[in-house]
């Protein structure tokens, strides 16, 4: 188990800042997401701690030690790519034992290793194929397999399961959570989908532009945004947002609700037409415009007959109102 | 083949003018066939006048049956001049060249293809420029500098020069390659304690091997039919298998028959060749094309 921690970081590309000196701890045996849109910096932090790109300035500490110039072999880390990253021309036994190989492990050794992580991944029977003969979820359970069998101080995982199908994703979900958990082992995960951060994490990341805009747990995210960006972010679908006149009457320059705790409420005062109905079976999301043409969201229970054209009327729930001042700032987070 | 037959068996079933169009782009084959004959024409010619006398090769009009066939112009090629040293020589200069600019050009084309700067595209068009001028521009300063450094006539001498010559050609056909590799691996293999060597020599170059294949046959064929050097730079220690041959349009006369037979079998090491790693060039030369 080992934390890590990044002092005031920051890396330019060209005129481009894309990490904005980030200070963070990455809490020994933990699991930490980092997410948010494409283009913040996250995959970027992801390669500066792996050592694929060198760190302008700040430093980088494994366990206290600065490992800002070493070079990646060296960092003790392990990486799983988007792309898998297969060495495409040698046997799944090859791809887990290369690692080992390079680093002039007995081959005795090399054997028993390779395959205690291949019944650990359930590849034992796979262990003489070449990638291009393995499946999507194989492919990936490989590219776990090759990190995990150098015994690494962290994982580290750049959008795994981005090309797996949505069954997969969930299950493959689950078995990474399981296996970073029995093992105990300190992992960063980046992801751009906020449902994987939010099932995956000890604690979340949220990045933008370049800055770390909150970190947390889960659900202190979910339900303490401390800006407008990570309660719009963060949670699916995403939070309603109100400003103007309804928002001045709370003392705020924009208030936000979950489409969750809105409730139907014939004499409620936010009043409109239904647009759209989700029907999910157990529940269904509908979509209505409001007086003022704003848009907003509300989750509805299927028993409630809704039929797009018919007027409706909610009431949001006044403990789960979040405030924001102009400058996007929670009001009641501090 | 198969998605010949079967875009065509499509195209019969549904006659669509779209499917007539289609029929069209096939029938283009047929021209390619004369295409190919014009461009073998001068092959076959020599193919021929290589078993003719010297009389008959220059006859006119040419006769292209009909003749008595003999191999008396191989019989004498071979052995009343040094046909054998000759090859020696090529097969040195050729294969230590293009072995040469390999292991120079698969490094260069690795840091601009995976470690780009600013100036990586400028470099490569630069490169590329050189080829652009003519080579007799600079023969009188080499030809001074070769003979001050005793390079005159030696395999390393002629090998320097067609290393000189090929790298942008050999630079540019690996950048390409090594473009299609994803990045990705390559990192895989720094973050698994791969060295720099191993990591193109145990991972980079087997996924590379049909673009390396491509690339040392191109540049291997470019330095065994080299002349311009070879002929201006060797008199006979190092002579090459294309100054052998421009030997036999000597001031004695002008022997068409035995320079075709000279010619056909300063032919045939590269054709060994190119039929050996027939399967390698193929997906080299159209590698990424198809995904």
């Amino acid at each position: 188990m080992s934390n890590i921690v990044l002092e005031r970081v920051s890396k330019r590309f060209g005129d481009t800042l894309v990490t904005d000196n980030i200070d963070l701890v990455i809490p020994a045996g933990k699991f930490t997401v980092f997410v948010g849109p494409s283009g913040c910096g996250k995959t970027t932090l992801l390669r500066l701690i792996a050592g694929l790109e060198d760190i302008d300035q700040g430093r980088l500490l494994i366990d206290g030690a600065d490992m800002g110039q070493t070079p990646p072999a060296a960092r003790g880390l392990a990486m799983v790519f988007q792309s898998y990253a297969l060495y495409p021309h040698m046997s799944v036994r090859a791809n887990l034992g290369f690692a080992l190989k390079v680093a002039h492990t007995p081959p005795r050794d090399i054997a028993a290793r390779v395959e205690a992580v291949a019944k650990l991944l359930d590849l034992s029977a796979l262990l003489d194929r070449k990638p291009a003969a393995l499946s999507g979820g194989q492919r990936q359970r490989v590219a776990i397999g090759r990190a995990l069998v150098r015994e690494p101080k962290a994982f580290l995982f750049d959008e795994p399961l981005s090309n797996l199908d949505a069954a997969l994703r969930s299950q493959m979900r689950i078995e990474i959570r399981r296996l970073q958990q029995d093992l105990g082992i300190t992992a960063i995960y980046v992801t751009h989908d906020q449902a994987e951060a939010m099932t995956m994490a000890d604690q979340i990341v949220v990045f933008r532009e370049g800055r770390i805009e909150q970190v947390g747990a889960p659900l202190e995210i979910y339900r303490r945004p401390t800006n407008r960006f990570v309660a719009g972010f963060i949670g699916s679908p995403c939070m309603n947002f109100l400003s103007g006149a309804r928002a001045a009457a709370f003392g705020a320059t924009t208030i936000g609700f979950r489409p969750e705790h809105l409730r139907l409420d014939a004499s409620g005062e936010l009043r409109g037409v239904v647009r759209t109905v989700e029907h999910l079976g157990n529940e269904a999301l509908v979509h209505v415009q409001l007086e003022d043409d704003t848009m907003i969201t509300a989750r509805c229970t299927e028993d409630t007959a809704l039929h797009p054209g018919a007027p409706i009327a909610f009431t949001p729930d006044p403990a789960s109102i979040h405030r924001f001042d102009q400058d996007n700032r929670a009001l009641d987070v501090g | 083949m198969s998605l010949h037959s079967s875009s065509f068996g499509r195209s019969a079933a549904h006659w669509t003018p779209n499917a007539h169009a289609q029929f069209l782009r096939h029938r283009v084959d047929d021209p390619s066939v004369g295409a190919a004959f014009i461009v073998a024409f001068p092959l076959l010619w020599a193919l021929l006048a290589s078993f003719k006398t010297e009389l008959e090769a220059v006859a006119f009009p040419p006769r292209f049956v009909g003749f008595s066939w003999s191999l008396d112009n191989y019989r004498q090629v071979l052995g009343e001049s040094d046909y054998l040293g000759a090859l020696r020589n090529s097969i040195i200069i050729a294969g230590g060249s293009s072995l040469l600019t390999l292991l120079l050009g698969v490094p260069a084309a690795w840091a601009m293809a995976f470690a780009p700067t600013r100036h990586t595209r400028a470099l490569l068009l630069w490169m590329l420029s050189t080829k652009m001028l003519p080579a007799v521009g600079v023969l009188i300063p080499i030809f001074l500098f070769y003979r001050d450094w005793g390079l005159l006539d030696t395999h390393l001498g002629v090998a320097l020069l067609l290393t000189a010559g090929n790298l942008p050609i050999a630079i540019w056909m690996l950048y390409a390659n090594f473009k299609e590799v994803p990045g990705e691996i390559l990192e895989a293999a720094r973050m698994d304690g791969a060295s720099l060597t191993q990591e193109i020599l145990i991972v980079l170059a087997p996924m590379a091997a049909p673009g390396l294949a491509s690339t040392f046959f191109l540049i291997f064929t470019l330095a065994w039919n080299e002349s311009f050097w070879t002929l201006n730079i060797t008199t006979t220690d190092a002579t090459t298998l294309t100054a052998f041959i421009a030997a036999f349009s000597s001031p004695q006369g002008l022997f068409w028959a035995k320079l075709s037979a000279a010619s056909m079998l300063s032919i045939v090491p590269v054709i060994v060749i190119g039929w050996l790693c027939q399967r390698q060039l193929v997906s080299g030369l159209t590698f990424g094309a198809v995904k």
